[in-house]
């Protein structure tokens, strides 16, 4: 059967449709140019589990899970859920930690890069520069065989676990909503002021996510092969859909008066050229050395892949050790550590591209 | 005499790395490449297309893809 999301227009669509419900969920609720945002929301589900105490970055994010069940249900629905995994965990750990560090250095994952572009945000243009930089010199590493290695099939419990980790944090998020003015509700923690106190209804979001989940599954939609496609390979196919996220993000912007051009006060940014590039070059080189940008990493992980579930957890990870160690970044600028985080995250990830080789 | 490439459990770029790689050297004109996932196949056929090979055949054997591609008529 041919797969008609992975055609040119089927891709474009795909990119289209997440450009198009972002926007709307930003109108719904979600924080300024992040109407979708992958690594800050795996980050808000850290603290709405207390691993970090950030205050205003508390939100069990139901988008994230929406993304792994929607993708759960398409690779079922098409027979592609296939439990796999062993191909160098722990360095897909300590990738997906690095990746989150990076993103949180910038403020944003791939998706929200482009998203913050189409909002008006021009800081985004560094981020997106460094995001191409990272990614080009993890391509250098394919070249020359960098490799995690070939990974096996597992039991069907192995790959459900993931899944059903996810369906029991949208549980937790039934049983304990937010009460009004209140940082706690039962053992979830919520923001009461900043980005973490800004979301879409619960319904909406999860709605939305599960058919961006659904489609995103299908189409392989990838921001990080996207670039790395084009480099490798000078193929459009991903980097199309990238394009469609964009052009629709914007135009729908545009339409609902959430277009707002420019450096300064920008939601959720900062002006820090420099540091908005590097630690997106951090970030784009540990996904491309993983295989994957963290939306990617949610799909693969609904379809059975085991591995693509631990870069998620060490996203996690990632995320609590960046507001814990003073790491990210804010409005206000970097962290007192986000340098450090980011010279170290380079050395780490480089050592990885130069060391880790198939057998 | 066909080469071979088996890219199972190896997951995207390398199964399309190995075959372009396959591709720029061999002086045959079949490769069979052997895959285990939709998006491998996916990728290896877009990307062989792309230089002017054809996909001429695909098997599924034990959860696994052959995908015979030939060199296209210059």
């Amino acid at each position: 059967m041919k797969n008609h999301f992975a055609t040119p227009l089927g891709i474009i669509g795909v990119g289209a449709f997440i450009g198009v419900t972002a926007a709307l969920l930003q109108y719904a609720g979600n924080p300024g140019n992040m109407g979708i945002c992958v690594a800050c929301f795996i980050r808000d589900i850290t603290g709405a589990l207390g691993l970090h105490r950030a205050g205003v970055v508390q939100y069990l994010r139901p988008e994230i899970i929406g993304f792994v069940i929607g993708s759960l249900a398409a690779s079922i629905l098409f027979k592609e859920f296939h439990p796999r995994g062993g191909a160098s965990p722990i360095i897909r750990f300590v990738l997906g930690a690095f990746a989150m560090i990076g993103a949180l250095i910038f403020l944003g994952c791939p998706w929200r890069a482009i998203l913050r572009l189409a909002g008006g945000d021009l800081n985004a243009i560094f981020g997106i520069m460094g995001l191409a930089g990272g990614i080009f010199i993890g391509t250098r590493f394919l070249k020359n065989g960098y490799s995690l290695g070939r990974s096996h099939a597992c039991s069907p419990a192995a790959g459900y676990t993931t899944p059903l980790i996810m369906s029991l944090l949208f549980l937790l998020a039934l049983i304990y909503p937010q009460v009004a003015g209140q940082e706690k509700s039962g053992i979830l923690f919520y923001s009461i002021k900043g980005p973490g106190s800004m979301h879409a209804p619960l319904i909406v979001s999860i709605s939305a996510a599960l058919i961006i989940g659904f489609l995103a599954q299908r189409s392989r939609f990838c921001t990080m092969g996207a670039f790395r496609d084009l480099i490798l390979f000078r193929q459009m196919h991903l980097f199309s859909g990238l394009i469609g996220l964009l052009v629709f993000a914007w135009i729908t912007q545009m339409i609902l008066g959430q277009f707002k051009p420019g450096f300064e006060n920008q939601p959720v940014a900062h002006t820090l050229h420099l540091w908005n590039a590097m630690g997106m070059v951090l970030a784009g080189l540990a996904f491309s050395l993983a295989g994957g940008c963290p939306g990617r990493q949610l799909f693969l992980t609904g379809e059975g892949d085991t591995d693509a579930a631990i870069f998620v957890i060490g996203m996690a990870a990632g995320a609590a050790f960046a507001h814990n160690f003073g790491m990210a970044s804010s409005p206000s600028g970097i962290g007192t550590h986000g340098q450090a985080a980011v010279v170290t995250g380079l050395l780490v990830c480089t050592a990885i591209g130069l060391t880790v080789k198939q057998k | 005499m066909k080469s071979t490439i088996d890219a199972r459990g190896l997951s995207c770029p390398q199964p399309v790395l190995m075959t372009l790689d396959e591709i720029k050297k061999t002086s045959e004109n079949e490769i069979l490449v052997i895959v285990d996932s939709d998006v491998s196949k996916e990728n290896v056929c877009r990307a062989v297309e792309s230089r002017g090979w054809k996909v001429m055949k695909i098997d599924e054997e034990n959860h696994a893809f052959h995908i015979l591609v030939h060199r296209g008529m210059v």
